[in-house]
């Protein structure tokens, strides 16, 4: 395949893919660890009903009141969850369920209610995104990489999900101990003065930022994917911390660009005419990682059930 | 209008829609307990996700045998046959792999549903626009309902209930004490497979109703919501029935007066605004009774303090203790106790005395273990006891004023 047609049309979108499966991956290792992994889901969910608040109050879809409106959701969520958690002494699961669904609800009834005709909103869009638009029309091959004015017609996305993926790097390199010894044995954490609440706040709200950002760009069903496959995965490979999260990121990068080769390319080459959604054939192709690494990986079985190393 | 729409006489599609959000909703209610008495709430998550590559491969199979894939029936069969795989998938995952069940449920969903996706492309590329029917699936559409599918639901929610009222004895065992049941020779595993093979009914038959991603509300609102209610298994289940079916007829029927208000959400922000009232008000579990019952610890504290303090002639600064002793004319507004407020004061000194003895004896070692400073000492001892003891203590002497 030539530059001049990889380059504008490809590139880009895998690009971006792949930044927001690494972003949500990264957290994701820490959430499945903590039992915490469908927390990915809940916000996913609930990213919905931001979107169209921000729509509401604003009026136009433009990018940083959608992706206020996206966070203060998620943020909403989460309060609301520990809250029906504790004041009603339900199980953290059922709570979870109960929010979810009814801000969900609310998004869509709120998405009826509102004349959204004239602007490229709806539900379809929020589940799945539109990975394949967001292509670099102003690239001619290769050299645009170096070339200032084709750079400026770059798709907004990227440089906002890079930014989101650096970020969540700081988050985990500058908080790595405290949050390691807390996901692993929260009592000891305690007594060595971590704050753990907070800890837990940061880092569902870290995760939060970048659901939303990978959400903006390629829907929901990649972020819950990637909250959750590549670090599933990893965590049949390995049975220590560092390398699980570097499994995570290999697989997750794995997945974005093979799921956007097939779902693209795929096609043509069984014959068909067009292309399937990007983001669906990347959630398929983690599941199917997972699945190799559940049915292969060197530290599958539970410890205790088998003997291994 | 409202009233109109209550009794369904806003025409027939209204009706159909009415009678099938209600039966779904009982069905959802009553089964949906079962899970989350189980812990197990958000299995219904992934079991409604994973329906969706099979709505769409039964619609391929239909569209390439030649008809127009539209058959509810078969998409339903379709979209049980995709949920029963990802239970297993998930099942599979939680029992043989080291995964939590949480992760699994996040694995099977996204990946089923990404799956369900790609298929969905892939139908809208065979061309026709056909496929607008199957993205009602995903949020329900019930616009276009037909008699024969209002049948299918309604029988499938009927089958749904009769099955869940045949097995609920064990599964309501294996919810409370999986290792008792086990114990008690039933096969754990199968019953949570059968009660996660009800769950997917009722997903499927609601799939028509409210669509994939809304019925996990149906399925878990109504049983937390009865929950605050009761502390029996059999209450609760049949609350939750109750309140899920009224949201579904009061949602049906609130969606079909004005266009725009679509039934699936509808009938989750009613069955919400059940939990919210539950949450609220219920009588014993909910936060207004938690309230209730902090204050009035709080008041018997201050006041048995207040009495404490009163008997040993102390003055009691304590704005709030001051407040509540003299609002039950244990004292003056100069803080000078009255008659009613001696006596009481001094057999408050007296019972702290008589505890401080019981406690010090081995023979009442399992009544001393009810002492919580508050407690009564008449409710737990006889009035010969309490004889016994203050012979032990002596005559009672004066209170100083």
């Amino acid at each position: 395949m030539s530059g001049a047609e990889f380059v504008p049309l490809s590139l880009t979108p895998m690009l971006i893919g792949t930044f927001a499966a690494i972003a949500c991956a990264l957290p994701g290792n820490f959430l499945v660890l903590r039992k915490q992994a469908l927390i990915g889901d809940a916000i996913s969910h609930v990213v919905l009903p931001g979107i169209v608040v921000a729509f509401l109050l604003t009026g136009t879809i433009s990018t940083w009141p959608m992706m206020l409106g996206a966070a203060g959701a998620a943020i909403l969520a989460v309060v609301m969850i520990e809250a029906v958690r504790r004041l009603g002494q339900i199980e953290a699961g059922a709570a979870m369920g109960v929010v979810f669904t009814t801000m969900f609800a609310g998004g869509v009834l709120l998405l009826e209610q509102t004349d959204t005709s004239t602007v490229h909103l709806d539900v379809e869009h929020a589940l799945y995104g539109n990975l394949e638009s967001l292509i670099w029309l102003d690239a001619s091959g290769w050299a645009s990489l170096l070339d200032p004015v084709a750079l400026a017609g770059l798709p907004p996305e990227l440089p906002r999900i890079a930014v989101t993926l650096i970020a969540v790097c700081l988050f985990i390199w500058v908080l790595w101990r405290p949050l390691k010894i807390s996901t692993f044995d929260e009592g000891f954490a305690r007594t060595m003065g971590i704050r753990t609440g907070a800890l837990s706040l940061a880092l569902v709200i870290t995760a939060a930022v970048a659901a939303v950002a990978a959400f903006d760009a390629v829907g929901s069903i990649i972020v819950i994917a990637m909250f959750i496959c590549p670090p599933a995965a990893a965590r049949m490979m390995t049975n220590r911390l560092e390398v699980q999260i570097g499994w995570s990121v290999l697989f997750a990068t794995l997945s974005a660009i093979l799921g956007y080769v097939l779902a693209g390319y795929g096609p043509l080459w069984l014959g068909a005419a067009d292309a399937v959604s990007a983001a669906g054939m990347i959630a398929t192709v983690s599941g199917v990682t997972l699945a190799v690494c559940a049915v292969l990986g060197p530290c599958r079985h539970r410890v205790g059930a088998q003997t291994s190393a | 209008m409202l009233w109109d729409a209550l009794t369904l006489q806003l025409g027939y599609n209204a009706t159909l829609v009415a009678i099938g959000a209600s039966l779904l909703g009982v069905s959802a209610g009553v089964t949906g307990t079962f899970l989350f008495l189980r812990k197990r709430a958000l299995v219904s998550d992934a079991i409604s996700h994973a329906t969706l590559p099979g709505v769409c491969l039964a619609f391929m199979v239909m569209v390439l045998l030649g008809g127009d894939g539209r058959n509810l029936l078969a998409l339903l069969a379709g979209s049980a046959l995709s949920a029963w795989v990802g239970l297993l998938c998930l099942n599979w995952l939680t029992r043989h792999t080291r995964l939590a069940e949480d992760a699994a449920i996040g694995a099977v969903l996204s990946v089923f549903f990404g799956f369900g996706i790609v298929l969905l492309t892939i139908i809208q590329t065979m061309g026709m626009g056909r496929q607008a029917g199957l993205e009602g699936f995903l949020l329900g559409s019930t616009a276009g309902m037909l008699w024969a599918d209002a049948v299918i639901i309604a029988l499938g929610g009927a089958a749904t209930l009769a099955l869940v009222m045949l097995i609920r004895r064990p599964m309501t065992i294996v919810a409370f004490d999986p290792d008792y049941a086990a114990a008690q020779g039933m096969a754990v595993h199968r019953i949570d497979l059968a009660m996660m093979g009800l769950v997917m009914a009722v997903t499927v038959v609601g799939l028509k109703i409210v669509g994939l991603i809304l019925i996990v509300a149906m399925l878990i609102i109504p049983p937390v919501t009865a929950r605050f209610w009761s502390e029996r298994a059999e209450h609760v289940v049949l609350l939750s029935g109750l309140a899920g079916g009224m949201s579904g007829y009061v949602g049906a029927a609130l969606s079909a007066m004005a266009p725009n208000l679509p039934t699936g959400p509808i009938i989750v922000l009613l069955a919400f605004g059940l939990f919210l009232l539950s949450i609220l008000f219920a009588p014993v579990r909910g936060v207004l009774a938690a309230l209730l019952r902090h204050f009035r610890f709080q008041r018997r504290v201050h006041i048995r303090q207040g009495l404490l303090a009163m008997a040993q002639g102390q003055k009691i600064y304590e704005p709030l203790t001051r407040r509540l002793l003299q609002r039950a004319g244990l004292i003056r507004a100069d803080g000078v106790a009255t008659e009613a407020g001696k006596a009481r004061a001094a057999k408050a000194l007296r019972d702290e005395k008589r505890w401080e003895i019981v406690r010090a004896d081995q023979a009442h070692e399992a009544v001393a273990a009810l002492y919580n400073g508050l407690r009564d000492i008449e409710t737990v001892l006889t009035p010969d006891q309490i004889a016994e003891i203050d012979r032990r203590i002596g005559a009672p002497k004066e209170v100083p004023a």
